[in-house]
């Protein structure tokens, strides 16, 4: 029921977009965990929708699945708003709880590194299976508790995380250092992320097509934990290695896939990854006409 | 229940920080004589960072100068990524100025794709470097092959 809820919300504003948007062929980039320095251009909104397949050795593997709203507030910051939900296969679909991120860009200009500084708020209970990041000690075994036990489990948790990327050549590298902490409890717990990407082509085709090499962008990440406050290391920690692939259509959507491996005994084997996404141009200066604002 | 809660938030979140924006900016209009005295003088502000390009990025050649194909492909990525603030037509927009002034049109290709670069991320023109480099020469080339347009007159447009 809830999955279907969020599949409605995303279907819903993705089939509205075209009423008040141009169509645009967005650039976005392959990651599903990795963040780069690039923002959402100002006054835009970006719908879109992740799921996760994960297989649980001596469990019951899972689908976990996420809305994000992406907008750009300014050019120097973009605020995004989740709804997590999952199902793990021979139990039950439960609603996970949300997240509220901010990205700021602290620097005016484009550098060799270029950081971005990165909060987010998370009001998640324990059933929440996104993998959208890794940190601590967060291992497969964590994810065997039943649903009906592991949603008693409430969690108000603040993430930081600093954000390094550049584009070089065609190429983006990006290195995230993430800490987290749940606010009841808890100590801070860090995690790593590692993505690069290039497009297929560099240059721009002369004329619009869905198939061109440079609508495609592909890469790799790599993510996983780096222990707590207390036991810091790689010692009883998750890790996993991705090949990404984003496919930029030129209506404005965007595709992503992604099949991801577990690389020691403490990861999930595999985790199949793929989402769509719709960039909703001007979004800002509608809302602003409504409350009687100009553009 | 959850859901409709969180749903209520977002629209809530977002909506306020468009109208703490709208305000900003509207308070910001307040304080001018006029609109168009506003606009233009934030385009002015924006041609001035023209000028903070640094000298070897200026002088950087555009090596897609010969490219036959370079303006059409430049045109596309323009409609994607630069009118939805610059207009159409490149003559100015909601928020972008006119890129058909000569204080652009005169402008070295290379400052333009250091502009494009670097973006000026406090006055609201995003960073572009997420296009490749080659992208970025074909926005350049297409940019310059407009040429200059005037922007008219408020009282001029208004005289028979």
């Amino acid at each position: 029921m809830i999955r279907l809820r969020l599949a409605l919300v995303a279907v819903a504003c993705a089939l509205l977009s075209p009423v008040f948007s141009r169509p645009l062929a967005a650039q976005e980039n392959p990651y599903f965990v990795t963040y780069d320095h690039n923002l959402e251009e100002p006054g835009n909104l970006e719908v879109e929708y992740f799921s996760t397949f994960g297989t649980q050795r001596t469990g019951n593997d899972f689908h976990s699945y996420w809305t994000e709203l992406e907008y750009g507030a300014t050019a120097w910051w973009t605020t995004e708003f989740y709804l997590d939900a999952q199902t793990t296969f021979h139990d039950s679909t439960v609603y996970s709880g949300f997240k509220w991120e901010n990205r700021f860009r602290p620097l005016k200009h484009e550098h060799w590194i270029n950081p971005v500084l990165y909060v987010e708020y998370e009001d998640i209970n324990g059933t929440d299976k996104t993998l959208k990041e890794v940190v601590g000690h967060d291992v497969e075994s964590d994810y065997l508790t039943s649903n009906a036990e592991a949603r008693q489990e409430h969690k108000r948790e603040v993430e930081l995380k600093l954000i390094l990327s550049s584009n070089t050549k065609g190429w983006n590298f990006s290195e995230n250092i993430t800490a987290e902490k749940n606010l009841s409890n808890g100590p801070w717990e860090f995690g790593y992320a590692l993505g690069a990407s290039r497009p297929l082509s560099l240059k721009a085709s002369a004329r619009r097509c869905a198939f061109c090499r440079q609508n495609f962008t592909v890469g790799a990440e790599m993510y996983g934990g780096l222990g707590d406050r207390y036991s810091f290391g790689l010692k009883d920690t998750a890790h996993y290695l991705a090949p990404v692939a984003a496919w930029n259509l030129p209506s404005g959507w965007t595709l992503r896939l992604s099949p991801g491996f577990g690389l020691n005994d403490n990861s999930h084997a595999f985790l199949l990854r793929w989402g769509v996404s719709r960039e909703i141009t001007g979004f800002g200066d509608m809302v602003r006409r409504m409350f009687g604002g100009r553009p | 229940m959850k859901l409709a809660l969180s749903l209520l938030m977002v629209s809530a979140v977002l909506l306020c920080a468009s109208v703490v924006l709208a305000n900003g900016q509207n308070a910001a209009k307040d304080d001018k004589p006029n609109d168009d005295q506003s606009k233009d003088n934030k385009s002015a502000g924006i041609y001035g960072e023209l000028a903070k390009a640094p000298e070897k990025a200026s002088k950087r050649v555009n090596p897609l100068e010969n490219d036959p194909e370079a303006i059409a492909a430049g045109r596309l990525l323009f409609e994607d990524h630069c009118a939805e603030c610059h207009g159409d037509k490149a003559e100015g927009g909601k928020k972008g100025p006119n890129l058909r002034a000569p204080e652009v049109q005169n402008a070295t290709p290379g400052t333009l794709f250091w502009l494009l670069t670097n973006g000026v991320v406090r006055k609201g023109m995003p960073v572009w470097s997420k296009l490749p480099e080659p992208q970025r020469w074909q926005l350049v080339r297409y940019l310059k092959s407009l040429g200059v347009v005037q922007p008219v007159p408020a009282e001029a447009a208004i005289k028979p």
